[in-house]
């Protein structure tokens, strides 16, 4: 099955739409690598290009020297800025505190996110980063790329900007590090009109939603990932570029439990792939695991041995609910009792596999621990179909905004507010009955909120009845 | 049309919305799926991981996609970029992609490519030795360090984020580049509180601290900040208004209900909280973000504080190393080393781990009754006879 994008996409050929020739790309030899030499005293800086991790000293003077030799009329932005940057992280090593000022309003008109203000303060000795904003790219989703346009956004970049970016910044934008204040409309004009492509969010805004990389080479998805968050992130450009809320927002979207965007822990509403039938067995890979022939969880302990592979003791020990046992020879599943915790299918990939009547379930009130402290996210709906366009998941979103932003104090995340009013009053809004999945256990005080209508009668009582009975 | 090399490009500042578009939103995912990952969208069987750093996933078509993974820094060059872009036309036709946390993947439809892709990635080194493509980060290793920006980019850091991940993945590339743990140990850093890099839910996590209340600049207060709401951002309450001897409208800090969080310094410049002597590394551990077999689970804070030693912080690298040495030796197979440390006991923990325990570990903020241990199960170790002999019950 193939999806289609909301627009037609315009086809980037790079060679249509380059700046830089082959010569200009190819300007320098690793001889002339190797005796570069920064413009600044930086020996802290350096050290960090010993050792095997690929080292991010040695990648910024490889663009510092293809800068130096690029012509001057061939960049908007001083030659010399990943030199400078780098002067600034070595005086930032020796004073032990950040070099960038606080802040800085800029943007693009009519966005008030995408773009972050950041200067320098020490603008005498390192001018080329005196202003160094940032752009947030938003991201295709799920993060694949062809050559043609990563090629197109570098010479952009290398020619309105550093040509030093972040592939990807931790909400999942391209992040591009470092230009002036003149360059901001010309980038977000070339984006816009020439690659097609949109900044992303920041400030008090929808975030730039992002999502693992699903069914398109992964087995457990439950959910079409990148679509949910590319059908989202349109649907809501508004929220996402003109900032109305309380404070941020973010989607993120799961394929299975296992949450490699970690949506759980980082998003305000939290869209998590699940199933509701049984999980499928293969009883001959089953026990082609128990015979030794497949190693157990993809090959994945391969480094180690960890002795002959013991279903008993790997699978259904440790499963957490006890709903697994072999009988006759065959593993036999309890799917009633079953969390759906990945375990065995992670451990038996080949054997087992997540059921096939799949939605999601949505949690919400994820955040780090600014300002009350962490929040996992809660899990409140515990099944969804989800299906393109997704007008049943839009409908909870809009509910939950409405409320969020009627209620939410400034700088308040959802999370916050959910525990400033309690579920009950979260369940009331979003028009949904309480269940016991909602809580790890049910409440151990009594002071329980009664209200008025609850009680036979009323809150509204005659003292002078009550007298009546009960002298004084 | 190509790329503009006008100075403003397209952008005309006498009329700055004529020709505007907004709202595009990001391109379709569609176009950059390679034709191997199209045609079996949603038909994967299964996957298998052949060595460290490469996979196979097989499709019910029978096809099967052969993905090398590469670490890397998320602070790239374009120049980097230009150089996955020839191994992605080389190899690859044309297409790659990266994961959430920032390694590299490219991806083949044979075996035999895959084999030549992955010469060609190992023997690709920066001029100064270290690897540009380390191929790892898979199964029961160490995978890419997610972090911040640091001194590079970042206004209210504590520390510095590229060099440490780097510090910390020198030390330990051969978890990356193996699979010799029981499960995988996810790394996270954070250069403050902040956490732009949420890493509070890591198997250890790597946080930059303050730890001197913000100095004022009374000067500019007034004309810069909001100072309501300034006063207002403070958690504890420790800002108030004040003015300076001169008349000037400003805040006075009650330094003893500091915890350091710099929410105030977020909402105004003028308290800063950054501090040579003050700032360093907190450590977190035992986190996680899975649902398997346990829920998923903060990190705690095992070590408080560390000094920042730049550029290459031994002492936060040995303390990192430390713990997933012995997590390491100590661990059931596929344990995270959350669930271990619950396993053993946290005291266990800091005693194998050769960890100090100090008032600074036990919660005093919100929700400090739920870490209050209420049950006479415990485990004796130094900790606990030390605690007996202050206490006059045993010699």
């Amino acid at each position: 099955m193939a999806f289609e994008p909301r627009e037609e996409q315009k086809e980037l050929k790079y060679d249509e739409l380059r700046i830089y020739s082959d010569e200009e790309l190819n300007n320098y030899t690793d001889e002339e690598l190797k005796d570069f030499k920064c413009k600044h005293e930086i020996p802290d800086v350096d050290e960090l290009e010993k050792g095997p991790w690929p080292s991010f000293v040695a990648d910024t003077k490889r663009e510092a020297l293809h800068r130096k030799k690029l012509s001057n009329d061939r960049m908007l932005i001083d030659a010399d800025v990943a030199e400078d940057l780098l002067g600034q992280l070595q005086v930032s090593f020796d004073d032990g505190e950040t070099h960038w000022k606080h802040g800085g309003i800029v943007g693009v008109f009519g966005y008030g996110g995408g773009v972050i203000g950041r200067y320098s303060d020490l603008q005498e000795q390192f001018p080329s980063v005196a202003h160094f904003h940032t752009m947030r790219v938003n991201q295709p989703n799920s993060k694949y790329y062809n050559t043609d346009y990563l090629r197109s956004i570098c010479d952009l970049w290398e020619y309105r900007g550093s040509g030093l970016l972040n592939m990807h910044g931790s909400t999942g934008d391209i992040v591009f590090l470092g230009t002036t204040t003149e360059q901001l409309e010309p980038v977000f004009y070339e984006l816009g009109h020439v690659l097609q492509q949109d900044l992303g969010g920041s400030g008090s805004n929808l975030r730039t939603p992002s999502c693992c990389l699903g069914k398109s080479r992964c087995e457990w998805s439950c959910i079409d990932t990148q679509d949910m968050c590319y059908e989202l992130t349109h649907y809501y450009q508004d929220e996402l570029h003109r900032p109305a809320f309380p404070y941020k927002f973010k989607f993120k979207f799961d394929g299975c439990p296992n949450g490699c965007v970690a949506s759980i822990a980082r998003s305000d509403m939290s869209y998590i792939g699940t199933w509701k039938d049984d999980i499928r067995i293969d009883q001959e890979a089953v026990q082609a695991y128990i015979g030794g022939e497949i190693p157990p969880n993809g090959g994945a302990h391969a480094g180690k041995d960890w002795g002959k592979f013991d279903i008993e003791k790997e699978v259904i020990n440790l499963c957490p609910t006890g709903c697994m046992w072999m009988e006759d020879g065959k593993l036999m599943i309890d799917d009633r009792e079953c969390t759906r915790c990945m375990h065995c299918i992670n451990v038996m990939p080949r054997a087992l596999r997540p059921g096939t009547d799949t939605g999601c379930s949505i949690l919400f009130g994820a955040k780090a621990p600014i300002l009350e402290g962490a929040q996992m996210a809660t899990l409140t709906i515990p099944f969804v179909k989800c299906e393109a366009p997704y007008e049943n998941i839009k409908d909870i979103v809009e509910k939950v905004w409405d409320w969020w932003m009627e209620e939410g104090k400034n700088r308040e995340r959802l999370g916050e507010l959910i525990q400033r009013f309690g579920i009950p009053k979260f369940l009331e809004m979003l028009e949904l009955p309480p269940m016991p999945q909602m809580v790890t256990e049910p409440r151990s005080n009594p002071y329980i909120f009664w209200k008025s209508e609850d009680v036979p009668g009323g809150f509204e009582r005659d003292i002078n009845a009550y007298r009546a009975k009960h002298k004084r | 049309m190509a790329l503009s090399t006008e100075r403003l490009g397209l952008f005309n500042p006498e009329k700055p919305m004529e020709n505007r578009l907004t709202d595009l939103g990001p391109r379709h995912f569609w176009q950059y799926f390679p034709p191997i990952i199209q045609n079996n969208y949603g038909k994967w069987k299964y996957h298998e991981i052949l060595e460290p750093g490469v996979l196979v996933h097989v499709s019910e078509t029978g096809d099967k996609v052969f993905t090398v993974r590469c670490g890397g820094c998320r602070f790239m060059s374009v120049e980097h970029i230009r150089e996955m872009c020839e191994i992605a036309d080389k190899y690859c036709e044309g297409y790659l992609r990266f994961t959430t946390r920032n390694n590299i993947e490219f991806m083949t439809d044979s075996h035999e490519k895959m084999e030549a892709l992955k010469k060609d990635l190992q023997g690709r080194k920066h001029v100064t030795g270290s690897y540009k493509f380390p191929i790892g980060g898979t199964g029961a290793g160490i995978t890419n360090i997610v972090h911040t920006q640091g001194f590079l980019h970042c206004h209210t850091p504590a520390t510095d984020a590229s060099s440490m991940v780097k510090a910390v993945l020198d030390d330990l590339f051969e978890y990356f580049q193996g699979m010799t743990l029981p499960a995988q140990v996810r790394i996270s850093m954070a250069c403050c509180l902040n956490m732009c890099g949420a890493v509070h839910c890591s198997d250890i996590a790597l946080l930059g601290y303050h730890r001197k209340p913000p100095v004022i600049d009374h000067e500019v207060m007034d004309k810069l900040c909001e100072i309501p709401l300034v006063i207002a951002a403070c958690p504890t309450g420790a800002i108030s208004p004040a003015k300076t001897e001169d008349g000037k409208k400003t805040v006075k800090i009650k330094d003893e209900r500091c915890m350091f969080c710099g929410n105030c310094y977020t909402m105004c410049m003028a308290v800063p909280l950054a501090d040579k002597e003050g700032d360093g590394v907190t450590i977190l551990a035992g986190g996680k973000i899975s649902n398997r077999i346990t829920p998923p689970e903060f990190s705690k804070v095992v070590v408080p504080w560390l000094p920042n030693e730049f550029p290459r912080y031994p002492d936060v690298c040995a303390h990192v190393k430390r713990i997933v040495e012995t997590y390491a030796a100590g661990a059931n197979k596929y344990e995270r080393i959350g669930d271990w440390a619950k396993r053993i006991g946290w005291e266990r923990f800091f005693e194998k781990c050769d960890l100090p325990f100090s008032d600074h570990l036990i919660d005093d903020y919100r929700l400090q009754y739920d870490t209050y241990r209420t049950t006479t199960q415990f485990k004796y170790t130094e900790a606990a006879w030390a605690v007996s002999r202050a206490a006059g019950g045993i010699e």
